[in-house]
């Protein structure tokens, strides 16, 4: 999520095939670096809409369809 | 004798610029590009609402058609968070927590997510895409976000009457759905 641009894509490929996750991982990581915040929107059976926020490409589940990053909380 | 002198002169100052011409001009361009502010991108008065409907189909994907509709029609988001707290998400205002029983207003917890990546586009989210930060953070890590938000009584930025005309709605509202619907609201 950017400023004057709405959602914009970093990065996409198959965790399953080794180098394209290896792409999503540096991605994750630089994003990170950047001072963003990373979540997973989740939908369970019962159609809840949920967030987690993860800190480590390891947290996100691995059938998650996206990561969304955004501009770290501060107080207003 | 001064007037051959003159015109001696006068030829120099013409073979001069023939000679040197071209380059003196092309070193007065380059010194007056160096002086000149980097160019700004045209205005484009097109973007902010371009950026703010793609931020609507994200919030929407997200956060589901019902606390879409409920954004689309109220203006703000209600979560659900824990201890019998509510909150009501509004667009670069800061998020208000009350009593979900007895829907007294408790705190504002102001808090913005600032991003000053480009200069060129400001530090502000659009409007959807702020509210779908609040909810992610809200429903990701509820205490983080509120201890990084600066705290404050009601009433401070946002108008306690009008947040409570905005839970009155939100009943009405809610009122109208199926319990299908409210369960999907719900958290």
């Amino acid at each position: 999520m950017k400023p004057g641009h709405g959602d914009v894509l970093l990065a996409e490929g198959d965790v399953e095939v080794a180098e394209e996750e290896q792409r999503l991982i540096d991605e994750f990581r630089r994003q990170l670096d950047e001072g963003m915040w990373a979540a997973v929107p989740t939908n369970d059976l019962g159609g809840r809409h949920e967030a987690a926020m993860v800190r480590d490409f390891s947290e996100i589940p691995r059938d998650a369809e996206r990561v969304i990053f955004f501009p770290r909380a501060a107080g207003g | 004798m001064s007037a051959g002198l003159a015109a001696l002169l006068v030829a120099l100052v013409v073979l001069g610029a023939m000679a040197f011409g071209p380059d003196l001009r092309r070193w007065l361009r380059r010194r007056a590009a160096r002086r000149r502010p980097p160019r700004q991108p045209a205005y484009d008065p097109g973007r902010e609402l371009r950026a703010e409907r793609k931020a609507q189909e994200l919030l929407r994907s997200v956060v589901g058609e019902e606390n879409f509709e409920m954004y689309r029609r109220l203006g703000f988001i209600r979560v659900r968070g824990r201890g019998g707290y509510g909150y009501l998400l509004y667009p670069h205002r800061p998020v208000v927590a009350f009593d979900e029983e007895s829907g007294e207003l408790l705190n504002e917890y102001c808090v913005r997510f600032p991003d000053e990546s480009d200069p060129l586009a400001g530090n502000r989210l659009p409007d959807s895409d702020d509210v779908l930060a609040k909810w992610m953070a809200l429903h990701g890590d509820e205490r983080r976000l509120i201890e990084d938000a600066n705290m404050h009584l009601p009433g401070r930025q946002v108008d306690p009457s009008q947040v409570r005309r905005d839970l009155r709605r939100l009943r009405e509202w809610e009122g109208r759905g199926s319990e299908t619907a409210l369960d999907k609201v719900s958290r």
